[in-house]
């Protein structure tokens, strides 16, 4: 089983001086002239290292104790199944179990505990079986090359070509030129079928859904969940509300979810001499309070995480930052626009009302986005 | 009269006399002593000389002498004894140096003392005062109006609190700090007066019904047993993984080198 | 004492088996099997007719590290077992209800029949919860098994000729599998999970020209719609797993064909397969570890809460919670999202989002195309077109080894960024500065960890060499009678020395010449020339190992010391003089 040592050819050599047929020898299939290296050996292989039995193969009593062990360990397994049965229909759904850091369902716990181990006792029993009692002599195998006999390659080859011989191809190409050809269209009618899968989000598409959200002027802001309307006395400085357009609670189901991706808003109440507003922004407030999209326009997680003093909204999703006393331009973090934000005003009623929709797309970007209109970052962090 | 005077040399009549005299004392006493203000009446004047004194020692070497705010610290004008009761009652005021983050540590002052400030600070200016107990209980809420506390927790509070309020991560080495074993009037005061970086949710966009509905779905969230294990401290699928790796695969390749290892030979 | 078997038909028979006597099971079987073998023909299968694939007696080898497949099939069959179950009770409709069932911190509420039929199998179903837990431990067991398998694979070069499909089907098993896993945790509708499904249609998206298309096309509309949890649906039970397992089918069949790979030493050549036989024991211990790894998932969701659903609450786009993290396997992707500086090009009327195409588009495919890459990457550097089949001990692929390193190190500090506001409120630091420490140690760490571990590598190549030209240190001091201290080394055994100095030492390819032997220009030295240094840097740093002669010098120059008396210490140590390397005996 030992190769000798010393230098053969392949090792010595470099590759690009030996052609494939020399480095590949496939007259014999049954393993010596596998495709591999013949690496020098400077320490002679001794050979596979001699067996030495078991305790468990010299020492009957050994051996009998493991095999008490293994079926020992097997007989467990109608034990742990009946008292998994007993657990399914006895313990009562309401019990907990109290045990230091656990606290939880009973019958959960004794289930699993019963399963679990019931089937690990058959995999320790199997291993205890094959380590201490099977027969443990290494055995050798020989290896054969990766390739097929070199008689079965050409086999094969003949086969082929006596195949294509026989179908008329080599004459009339034409025949299976448009045979694959035919084949290959069906490929077409089974992807259009795909087609209704969803709209095409063309312009007309685009300018319905993506850019469009519940918001238009007159819409009044709304407590989300509760939708109690807001009037500016009702907001004080520092506060901040999770608001939705009123017209959201006409909606159900698949089209409330919809418009709840896009509408809704954070309304702040900041003191005004602490914010920047621009001039062209001074109607879309009122005595300081401000409101924005509340969905990023990183990759669309809702954020409501406002810090009160610093006026930054961080969307706990990628760290992106906002802020807000600056017109919501970013801060910090992998958002590249600015947080949108929606002008309002006051009704005649004095509760807060949008004075339009939103002036540019909400949420996160998309190829066909016109994002000429949107901010971008503060100076702050920068 | 004969009956008393017939009795007056009883030889319990002195013992008698003087538990009289004693009782007589006491109620005149009850009757005319001041009740004990409770902070939601900052009105005494006791307190409030008592507070400012408080103030003046551990407070306004940054807030201020008369807490009209310094650098180190805001003004406390208008911040009201919901504010005050807040921050020191839980330890977070006095601060211990100053930072962003105004950590929970053991409190300074027993509830005389809060008390105290807290009517001081409510003397600098209009601001809310400290809830009454009917605000924060939660008894008599229904299970629907509880889970619907679960939905204005998770819309209003959970993007910096976590799902069950566990805390959560801000900007700058800030945290929003976990709620697990905070007390009611303490949840309704933050939500209150928005303390630190935490917004305002006054009382008339959030009013008291919805505040005990969120504060009810915290206890209730709290005390639930988890049904499944093990929590890992609630924090989701990050020690969920770290677990995997390290008990599942790290058990399993134990298993394995038991498996394939020699063991013991006869020689 | 018993010489090792040569075949597989010579192992001894053990003594107390009667001899070729059919017990009551062999009887009892042979009818039905000769019903089957006469219209199969399976006895041919089972004792090897069809060459080359399988004998009941196929050879395997032993180790642990080879246990690491296994672990990510075992848990696969977990899967499938526990996801029929679940799909017994499990609703794939976004249709809205408003929940009645048993848990009452959530009734009345709105939500989706996906998220109330799991809330119904986690507290209603008896076993439901359990069946759930095991079902996710499974899933994370499954996509870390591949992962740590592929590591092993990697690190022993065991995907090299001949077995490079197989490493090919394996990073698409683990593409699949992470897939699989997403799609998985994300159709039960609750808050945590639309989170996520939220950040990968955004990431949809951000692709340029054909983003927005495929958005609308999958979705059936608008975001969240009400089709997007059947269609996942229909791809995490049907469409997903069936190409997992023909891939896991075609993965087996090739493992079985090339037979496994071993590790170097005593006996083990390029041209044999030392181990045990597939019956009975490789079958007890494969068998038997397939209940120890469900018995371990069993017990981890018997004690171990996972995917609390019904504290996230039903999905709400307006919602969610500090501290969201994918399942650990999407990890990176999180991670290199928080990374990403805010590059976006505003082009005219189009925007070009980088600042998530990068990251959460080109790294999903990324990992597994790197990953299925290398085999080919390697193999042009090295020039080498031989099969393999003895695996290389780490440290003797010192540059291999160190680039596993340092795109492990890639790998751990994106789940580190993944997981920045855990780490930020564990340990006290400040949010913005992990993600700007780590936007550096991106690039920094995995240089720093590639020249730690090939130092590494090289270092433990020299103590192997050490080892088989000096031996290994007693411990044993000697003071000779002149005053010198010295210290004695015990010779190693000829069976480690072997599998020390057993692998092939590569050179640096050379370009061969320009011209032919005709002095006609050779094709194809451009390329020839362009791999150079990359071969040379690949193999230029590489210990040589000692050659023959070197070792007879050391065995010389040691058989002076211990002529001085450690004659004790080789006899203690076990060790048999005519088993000393270097004395000139072969076998």
């Amino acid at each position: 089983m030992s190769t000798s040592s010393g230098t053969s050819g392949v090792g010595g050599e470099t590759h690009e001086e030996m052609n494939p047929e020399q480095q590949i020898a496939r007259e014999d299939y049954a393993g010596h002239d596998m495709p591999v290296h013949e690496p020098a050996h400077p320490v002679p292989d001794p050979g596979v290292e001699e067996h030495i039995p078991r305790l468990t193969d010299v020492d009957q009593a050994a051996a009998d104790r493991v095999e008490r062990q293994v079926v020992t360990m097997f007989m467990l397994v109608p034990v742990t199944a009946v008292l998994f049965v007993l657990s399914y229909y006895l313990i009562p759904r309401d019990s907990f179990v109290d045990f230091g850091p656990l606290h939880a369902s009973a019958k959960h716990v004794a289930l699993g505990l019963t399963l679990g181990i019931g089937v690990l006792l058959i995999g320790l029993a199997t291993q205890q079986w094959a380590r201490q009692l099977m027969a443990n002599n290494e055995i050798i195998e020989e290896r054969h090359p990766g390739h097929s006999p070199a008689d079965a390659n050409e086999e094969a080859m003949n086969q082929l070509t006596v195949g294509i011989d026989e179908s008329g191809v080599p004459r009339r190409k034409m025949l299976i030129y448009s045979a694959l050809g035919a084949i290959g269209i069906l490929a077409a009618p089974a992807l259009v079928l795909l087609t209704d899968l969803g709209p095409v989000a063309g312009p007309n598409y685009r300018r319905r859904t993506f850019e469009t959200t519940l918001w238009k002027e007159g819409v009044r802001l709304v407590n989300d969940i509760t939708y109690t309307p807001i009037r500016p006395e009702d907001l004080e400085i520092g506060q901040l509300v999770n608001g939705v357009p009123e017209n959201l609670k006409d909606l159900t189901g698949a089209a409330f979810n919809d418009a709840k991706a896009k509408a809704p808003i954070v309304i702040v109440r900041m003191n005004p001499a602490d914010i920047k507003i621009p001039a062209d922004r001074k109607d879309w407030q009122v005595a300081g309070i401000l409101v924005y999209s509340k969905i990023c326009t990183h990759v669309g997680c809702p954020i409501s995480l406002w810090e009160q003093q610093t006026h930054h909204l961080l969307c706990p999703c990628h760290q992106s930052t906002f802020d807000l006393a600056d017109s919501g331009k970013v801060v910090f973090g992998p958002a590249a626009r600015a947080l949108p934000q929606l002008p309002i005003k006051i009704n005649d009623e004095g509760f807060l009302v949008a004075r339009s929709g939103f002036p540019v797309p909400v949420g996160p970007s998309y190829f066909e986005r016109d994002s000429r209109k949107d901010l971008g970052q503060s100076g702050e962090y920068r | 009269m004969r009956l008393l005077s017939s009795r007056r040399r009883h030889p319990a009549a002195k013992a008698l006399l003087l538990v009289a005299a004693l009782f007589v004392i006491g109620a005149v006493y009850a009757a005319v002593a001041p009740t004990e203000q409770s902070a939601a009446e900052p009105n005494t004047s006791q307190q409030v000389t008592k507070g400012k004194e408080l103030f003046s020692v551990n407070c306004s070497s940054c807030h201020g002498l008369n807490g009209e705010g310094t650098s180190q610290g805001p003004s406390l004008v208008g911040v009201g004894a919901a504010a005050v009761n807040f921050q020191v009652s839980t330890g977070r005021m006095p601060l211990a140096r100053p930072g962003a983050q105004a950590p929970v540590k053991p409190r300074e002052f027993n509830d005389e003392e809060v008390a105290a400030l807290a009517a001081y600070v409510a003397t600098l200016g209009p601001g809310p005062a400290i809830p009454n107990a009917s605000q924060y209980s939660t008894d008599g809420l229904t299970d629907e109006e509880i889970a619907r506390g679960g939905e204005l927790f998770r819309t209003n509070c959970s993007a910096c609190h976590n799902f069950t309020g566990r805390g959560g991560a801000l900007p700058g080495g800030k945290h929003a700090p976990s709620l697990v074993g905070v007390s009611n009037l303490h949840i309704y005061e933050a939500m209150l007066t928005g303390p630190q970086q935490m917004p305002v949710f006054s009382d008339q966009v959030l009013p008291s019904q919805q505040k005990r509905q969120i504060i009810a779905y915290l206890d209730s969230i709290h005390q639930e047993p988890n049904h499944g294990g093990l929590d890992l401290g609630g924090l989701g699928p990050v020690s969920e993984g770290i677990v995997g790796w390290a008990i599942g695969i790290g058990c399993l390749i134990g298993f394995a080198i038991w498996i394939t290892a020699r063991g013991a030979r006869a020689r | 004492m018993a010489k090792p078997a040569k075949t597989a038909t010579e192992a001894p028979q053990r003594p107390e088996q009667p001899d070729r006597q059919l017990g009551p099971v062999m009887k009892f079987f042979s009818g039905p099997a000769k019903w089957a073998d006469d219209r199969t023909g399976i006895g041919g299968i089972m004792s090897g007719r069809i060459p080359n694939i399988f004998n009941l007696r196929k050879v395997f080898p032993d180790h642990w590290s080879f246990m690491l497949g296994e672990i990510a099939l075992y848990s696969f069959i977990v899967l499938l077992l526990t996801g029929v179950f679940l799909t017994l009770w499990f609703k794939p409709s976004m249709g809205e209800i408003e929940y009645n069932g048993s848990y009452q911190l959530l009734r009345g509420l709105p939500m989706s029949e996906a998220y109330a039929s799991t809330l119904n199998i986690s507290f209603d179903v008896r076993g439901g919860l359990l069946i759930r837990q095991i079902h996710h431990w499974a899933a994370l067991l499954f996509v870390a098994a591949m992962l740590t398998h592929s590591m092993r694979i990697f690190f022993t070069g065991g995907f090299r000729k001949p077995r490079e499909i197989n490493w090919v089907i394996g990073a698409t098993l683990l593409f699949l599998g992470m897939t699989e896993g997403f799609l998985g945790y994300s159709i039960p509708d609750d808050l945590l999970s639309g989170v996520g499904v939220r950040i990968i249609f955004g990431a949809v998206l951000s692709i340029p020209l054909v983003g927005t298309y495929l958005f609308t096309w999958f979705l059936g509309g608008e975001y969240p719609g009400d089709l997007l949890v059947p269609r996942m649906y229909m791809l995490h039970i049907l469409l997903i797993p069936a190409v997992i397992l023909a891939l896991v089918g075609v993965h087996l069949i090739l493992i079985f064909y090339h037979k496994h790979t071993q590790f170097p030493g005593p006996g083990r050549t390029e041209k044999n397969v030392v181990g045990y036989p597939f019956f009975p024991v490789y079958t007890a211990k494969a068998g038997g570890f397939f209940f120890i790894v469900f018995g371990v998932i069993v017990l981890m969701a018997a004690v171990i809460q996972i995917n609390p659903i019904w504290t996230y609450g039903p999905y709400n786009p307006a919602e969610v919670s500090a501290g969201s993290q994918p399942d650990w396997y999407i990890g990176y992707l999180e991670g290199a999202l928080r990374l990403m500086p805010n590059w976006e090009w505003h082009i005219g009327a189009t925007t070009w989002s980088w600042n998530i195409f990068i990251p959460a588009i080109l790294g999903f495919v990324a990992l597994p195309g790197a990953i299925g890459i290398y085999p080919f990457l390697e193999k042009w550097v090295t020039g080498d077109d031989l099969e393999h089949h003895v695996l290389d001990r780490p440290r003797n692929a010192p540059n291999r080894t160190a680039i596993g390193v340092s795109a492990i190190t890639v790998y751990v500090v994106l789940m580190i960024a993944g997981a920045n506001d855990i780490v930020a409120t564990h340990f006290h630091i400040s949010l913005n500065s992990i993600t700007l420490v780590l936007r550096w140690g991106i690039f920094i760490l995995p240089i720093i960890t590639f020249m730690i571990t090939k130092r590494i590598c090289i270092g433990l190549q020299r103590t192997a060499y050490d080892r088989v030209l000096h031996g290994s240190e007693s411990g044993v001091i000697h003071r000779s009678p002149s005053g010198g201290y010295s210290e004695p080394h015990t010779p190693i055994t000829q069976g480690e020395a072997f599998a020390i100095t057993q692998h092939h030492e590569y050179q640096p390819i050379t370009p061969g010449p320009v011209t032919d032997a005709n002095g006609v220009a050779r094709k194809g030295t451009t390329k020839e020339r362009a791999r150079r240094p990359f071969t040379r840097w690949y193999f230029g740093h590489n210990v040589a190992k000692p050659t023959a002669a070197e070792i007879e010098e050391a065995a010389h120059h040691h058989g002076g010391h211990e002529a001085e008396g450690n004659g004790q210490e080789a006899i203690e140590s076990g060790e048999r003089a005519d088993e000393q390397v270097g004395a000139g005996h072969s076998d």
